[in-house]
């Protein structure tokens, strides 16, 4: 277990980032893809009679390639991130049921926080005036709780609250064993996915009578300025502030360019710290995304400067040099201020209510 | 309504099952569909939140809650606003609660069972993040008066917040609205207790809101809607200055307080406040004098008929609204100086609102559309007008537009046009197959700002490097606009913008036309704009450079010896049932719509989905719905009127094999080569695979094999109904007219090509496959179209004219990049080889070039040109 207090813990984060912009890590996926891994890489050892394919299934790589998640950490944080993600972002029950893996899952969640902690614990003795933390990554699930999967039946649901509930209550736990300092909700394309997972933290932070703090972070998917389920990102801030979170955030689906004006928004309606990890660029007609950290670093130190952002770091195709241009470029940078908003009563449908 | 209303939030009852007998018969009915149509007319109608109550004992309260929640998550147009789960049981509100992805509100929790099971639920909710109806209501019953009110409200407050840490502003009291004028003596000031209750809540506990249900306090005077009408009008007019927030309002049962009776009124406010003892009984013998009050008849869809000229413009041109088009900008232009400043103000007022919506991802393409349509009948009104006056409009720019030559593609060009002038830009479109000197000398007659060329298929490509050339040739200083399904940012870094310096932009979308234009006219922001531009071309082109090829290039030599191997001893190539060619001139619309593939007409329209999976689309189903219906009645007209009607034919003969070309024979003795059609192969390193070209699905000589061809249109008239539409100034429908033609050319084409295996080539007579499964293409035997990945070049489709003698009998024709007209319209090859399957030649090299080169009787230059896509090296 980590040394500090988990109270003390949050109490540094909130400091740190009243005095600087935290640098997060970049992307897991893209990085492991880079190494090209096939089925029998996936499978190792332990897993190698497996009866269904596993090729893909990432976070499994925590058990049967640790050097490799290792590695990646490492890099990234030694490009100047202050916050790593845990290689946990599909390690619910509910999707490693889609390789029948559920009864790993425990295990995923807690060897890979205790990778990510003790290549933390590594970079801290190194230089104890830069502390590292672990973010326990809770990711969207493969299944949604607002849509239909069925066209024709728009009122069916293959999954509930309650079963989303329970995975994500287990899988939170067995992030804190393995060492996480906060945890981080990411990727909500629905956001009744990630108020499943925020009713589940609060649920784990009971049983385990420790409370961590909370990161949250939404996904605009497309131009349309809305997340997957229909959600505009005020009333996606609306709906998920009640639990408090440290930080709420967009990541992923779309570029610096395109995700601006959302992180405008989101800078002017939140009244916590904000968090924002874009991709670098949209795919391109290969798959590959292609905006070089230089570029996309020129980006991320404007909303820097403009005082848009306190965390920030990097989704799908960012790499370590992307990280380390963005540590570089923020040094120095004053992060943006908490505004003070007025008591209001704020509801949402898939847009923003705010009453007088 | 009165300033007071402005600030309160009006909570929409009609879908609560106690509240509305209709909306109980059609959820005990399982009407679902109508019951989600009440919720839409209550949001349409302005409710802020709407309440949903099940609370019915013949219902499965539970499960129609989360039914109904379910259902309406899918529903945008009502699921935008804020939901208020309503039930006097616990276990409904917190199974409404898990299907809510927005912050809700309970309906209710009070005191009522003691602090336990209080405390209890408003730790689930805060959980949940809703906010909460706290009804005054203790252990003892509910508050009456208005200090048991503010006693209970309180208490319940002080546990809340203090003990709980619930955000008070997420705290909705309501303090229990009762009938009056009830007959009984101690009901005559339950309006003012609530009044002065409200008042002493909002002031003693902060941020906290007041609501209650308005409807109660008429409850005397059922039957009689415009007395109760009046009370609730006078209620809340006094309740909402004593600081109450939100209640719960049928907003189509309200009278606007001035509009009621003086008489009326005055009765009614007697009442409310309590004045005094006889104010009861004067309402009750006042009241039937009101009773058969004309209600106004709320034709709720012609409301906006009676806002000021201006406002009922901006609507039209919002919704795409024709009727009233011209009535309203002739009422305009009479208020107006000038004719010119109808367009310049309102019209363009409203246009900006359409453009704001858009921008901001609130009204999507077909609507944008429509609205051009309202807005060019208002201009064309205005003409004669404007003419008579001989002014002339300021607009923001001018654009010549033009599909390039040899191509006669046009919707997205026409769409683009319409985004444009939309915006208030002067599109001037010169139409389709446009040579490079009528779109340059167009630009210098007309006085342009922009250029824009368009274009879909590949030969395209090079006549925009054409144009590029001949403007820098000619000095111009006009910025050029690409766009195109063909065009690509690399392709326009690449070849485009280097040959021509003033100015080369990718336009990949519609959407983006707007801002590229206004950067590029802009003074301040043009040259940054361009260079920025410019910049980034140099990227692409840096990384198109470093990028490796994906795989390696062999010889032609290496890749013949790759070929599949097809087993021809053990094979025997069906015989057609009917060899020679056959005209179709009689399939009927009704027949070809149920071989439609719907989901690129969606496309066509920048619409994402699947169909039919888009009609539903939580954003977009809407309007997807809307085009498929308005894309099925212009079927039905046409299949009614034939006024558009499809043209096919097809032809089967006996064909060999000869290295990569196929020859094709005029009868079975295979004497005489009718033609021969060439085709290319992979020319890339292959581990697993061979490397195809389509030559080799075809028997060599010494094995009777066959080969067919096929050429379609959705019809001949495409052009002239399309014109029809323009003269109209009815740009959706030119748009659609070309959609749905297309749309019938793809489904004539599935359509023969299954008449083709079943009975003219016949090898699977027995066949019976679903569209679905058509459309995924779970057959046997494969319809390749020159110009597309397995037969890349276009010139080919001569061939196919020739074979079928096409224009004579079917009258479509070619043009000079081998573009078919009407541009609704498909030409390919069929093949029956069970193991065919369709695969890109992608990157060839010289060595194939030359090979073909010397095949199809053209020099090295024009089959470089013809195949520069896809030639992997740089031709001298």
């Amino acid at each position: 277990m980590p040394n500090n207090l988990p109270s003390n813990k949050s109490a540094a984060l909130t400091e740190a980032m009243k005095n600087r912009i935290l640098i997060l890590d970049g992307a897991m996926g893209t990085m492991i893809q880079q190494y090209k891994f096939e089925e029998e890489d996936y499978r190792g050892e332990r897993f190698k009679d497996w009866h269904v394919l596993i090729k893909g299934n990432n976070d499994l790589l925590s058990l049967t390639k640790p050097e490799v998640i290792r590695d990646i950490h490492s890099q990234f944080l030694a490009s100047g991130a202050d916050i790593i993600e845990t290689n946990t972002f599909n390690a619910t029950t509910i999707s490693m049921d889609d390789y029948e893996m559920a009864s790993l899952s425990r295990e995923i969640n807690i060897e890979s926080a205790k990778l990510a902690r003790a290549v933390c614990d590594e970079f801290t003795a190194q230089n104890p005036d830069k502390p590292r933390y672990v973010a326990g990554v809770l990711g969207p699930t493969s299944k949604t709780c607002s849509i239909s999967p069925d066209v024709n039946d728009p009122g069916y649901r293959n999954i509930t609250f309650d079963k989303l509930v329970e995975a994500y209550v287990e899988s939170t736990l067995a992030l804190m064993e393995g060492g996480a300092d906060l945890i981080l909700i990411e990727t909500i394309f629905d956001t009744l996915n990630a108020k499943a997972a925020s009713f589940a933290v609060e649920e784990a932070f009971e049983q385990a009578g420790v409370t961590l703090p909370v990161m949250i972070s939404g996904t605009i998917t497309d131009a349309s300025g809305r997340t997957l389920s229909g959600q505009t990102t005020e009333a996606f801030y609306n709906s998920i502030r009640h639990i408090k979170p440290i930080s709420i955030g967009l990541n992923c689906a779309l570029g610096p360019d395109l995700l601006r004006q959302y992180v405008v928004e989101l800078s002017r309606v939140c009244e916590t710290f904000t968090s924002v990890h874009p991709n670098a660029g949209l795919p391109n007609e290969f798959g590959e995304y292609d905006l070089e950290a230089d570029e996309m670093a020129k980006e991320i130190i404007d909303w820097g400067k403009e005082g848009y952002i306190n965390i920030v770091g990097g989704c799908c195709g960012t790499t370590p040099a992307h990280i380390k241009a963005f540590a570089d470029g923020l040094t120095g940078v004053k992060p943006r201020a908490l505004p003070e908003l007025d008591v209001r009563m704020r509801l949402a449908g898939l847009e923003a209510c705010n009453l007088n | 309504m009165s300033q007071a209303t402005a600030v309160f939030t009006n909570v929409g009852e009609r879908t609560n099952v106690t509240g509305s007998a209709r909306f109980k018969r059609l959820i005990l009915e399982e009407d679902y569909e109508t019951a989600l149509s009440v919720a839409r007319e209550q949001v349409e109608s302005g409710a802020q939140v709407i309440d949903i109550n099940m609370d019915e004992a013949m219902l499965d309260s539970k499960a129609a809650m989360v039914k109904f929640l379910n259902l309406i998550a899918s529903e945008p147009d009502i699921s935008r606003v804020p939901i208020m789960v309503d039930s006097s049981k616990w276990e409904v509100i917190e199974a409404g609660l898990k299907c809510i992805q927005g912050k809700a509100i309970v309906n209710s929790i009070s005191l009522k069972e003691g602090e336990e099971p209080f405390i209890r639920q408003a730790k689930i909710i805060k959980r949940f993040g809703a906010a909460a109806v706290v009804m005054a209501f203790d252990e003892t019953g509910q508050a009456e008066t208005e200090d048991r009110k503010f006693e209970i409200c309180q208490r319940s407050y002080r546990i809340l917040v203090d003990q709980l840490g619930f955000p008070p502003e997420d705290i909705i009291f309501d303090p229990n609205i009762f009938a009056v004028a009830t007959g009984i003596e101690e009901h005559d000031n339950y309006a003012v207790e609530f009044i002065e209750g409200t008042r002493r809540i909002k002031q003693g506990l902060p941020h906290c809101k007041v609501s209650g249900g308005v409807s109660n306090v008429s409850f005397s005077f059922r039957g009689n809607n415009p007395v109760r009408e009046a009370i609730h009008s006078v209620f809340l007019y006094h309740a909402i200055k004593a600081g109450m927030d939100m209640g719960i309002v049928n907003a189509g049962q309200l009278a606007v307080y001035d509009d009621i009776p003086q008489e009326l009124r005055k009765a009614v406010e007697d009442v409310v406040l309590n004045t005094d003892p006889g104010a009861g009984e004067r309402l009750v013998e006042l009241a039937p004098k009101y009773s058969g009050m004309a209600q106004a008849e709320k034709v709720e869809d012609l409301e906006w008929r009676t806002w000021p000229v201006e406002k009922r413009l901006e609507h039209a041109l919002v919704k795409g609204i024709t009727n009233y088009i011209d009535e309203d900008t002739e009422e305009c232009r009479a208020s107006m100086d000038k004719p010119i400043q109808v367009i310049e103000g309102p019209l363009m007022d409203g246009m900006n609102v359409v453009g704001d919506l858009f921008g901001a991802g609130k009204m999507f393409l077909p609507q944008v559309v429509k609205s051009a349509r309202v807005m060019k009948r208002a201009v064309a009104y205005l003409d004669p007008f404007i003419d008579a006056e001989k002014e002339e409009g300021a607009t923001n720019g001018k654009i010549i537009m033009a599909t390039v030559k040899g191509d006669v593609h046009d919707i997205g060009k026409n769409i683009v046009g319409v985004v444009l002038q939309c915006n208030n830009y002067e599109v001037v479109d010169l139409g389709v197959m446009v040579p490079a000197e009528k779109i340059l000398q167009t630009a210098i007659d007309e006085n342009a700002d922009v250029i824009g060329l368009s274009g879909l298929i590949t030969p395209s490509l090079d006549e925009m490097v054409h144009v590029a050339k001949e403007m820098k040739r000619r000095n111009f200083e006009l910025p050029l606009l690409i766009g195109g399904a063909t065009t690509s940012k690399a392709h326009t870094a690449v070849k485009i913008e280097p040959q021509y310096d003033k100015g080369v932009v990718y336009v990949n979308n519609a959407s983006r036309a707007v801002g590229v234009v206004s950067n590029l006219l802009s003074k301040t922001q043009k040259s940054e704009f361009l260079s920025k531009t410019a910049a980034e071309y140099v990227k692409v082109r840096e990384q198109q450079a470093r990028k490796k090829p994906r795989s390696k290039p062999v010889t032609l030599q290496r890749a013949r010896d790759n070929a599949i191997q097809i087993d021809w001893k053990n094979y025997t190539p069906p015989v057609p049932k009917k060899l020679g060619v056959t005209e179709f001139r009689d399939v009927s619309i009704k027949t070809l719509r149920k071989y439609i593939d719907w989901t690129p007409y969606f496309m066509t329209w920048s619409l994402a989905g699947k169909y039919p999976r888009i009609l539903d689309d939580e954003i977009v189903g809407e309007e997807a719905k809307s085009l498929f219906k308005d894309a099925n009645e212009m079927l039905d007209e046409y299949e009614k009127s034939g006024a558009l009607k499809p043209l096919g034919v097809i032809g089967l003969f006996p064909a060999n094999r000869v290295g990569d070309d196929i020859e094709i024979y005029t009868d079975e003795t295979r004497s005489e080569v009718l033609t021969t059609s060439c085709h290319l192969r992979q020319q890339t390193e292959k581990t697993d695979f061979p490397n195809y070209c389509l030559a080799d699905y075809i028997a060599p000589k010494g094995i009777a094999d066959y080969y067919g061809g096929f050429a379609v249109t959705g019809g001949l008239e495409e052009d002239d109904l399309a014109d029809a539409f323009d003269a109209k100034q009815d740009d959706y429908n030119k748009i659609m007219v070309k959609a749905v033609a297309d749309r019938l050319a793809e489904a004539f084409a599935e359509y023969l090509h299954e008449q083709v295996r079943k009975e003219f080539w016949g090898y699977v007579p027995d066949e019976s496959l679903s569209n679905e499964e058509l459309i995924r293409e779970n057959y046997q035997g494969i319809r390749p179209a020159p110009g597309y990945p397995a037969c890349p070049e276009h010139t080919e489709k001569k061939k196919i004219w020739q074979l079928l003698d096409t224009e004579q009998r079917i009258g479509m024709q070619l043009t000079s990049s081998y573009a078919m007209w009407p541009g609704a319209a498909v030409s390919g090859w069929y093949f029956s080889h069970p193991d065919c399957k369709y695969y890109a030649v992608a990157s060839i090299q010289k060595d194939q070039v030359e090979d073909y080169a010397t095949r199809t009787n053209m020099t090295l230059e024009e089959a470089e040109r013809w195949l520069s896509p896809n030639l992997g090296y740089e031709p001298a």
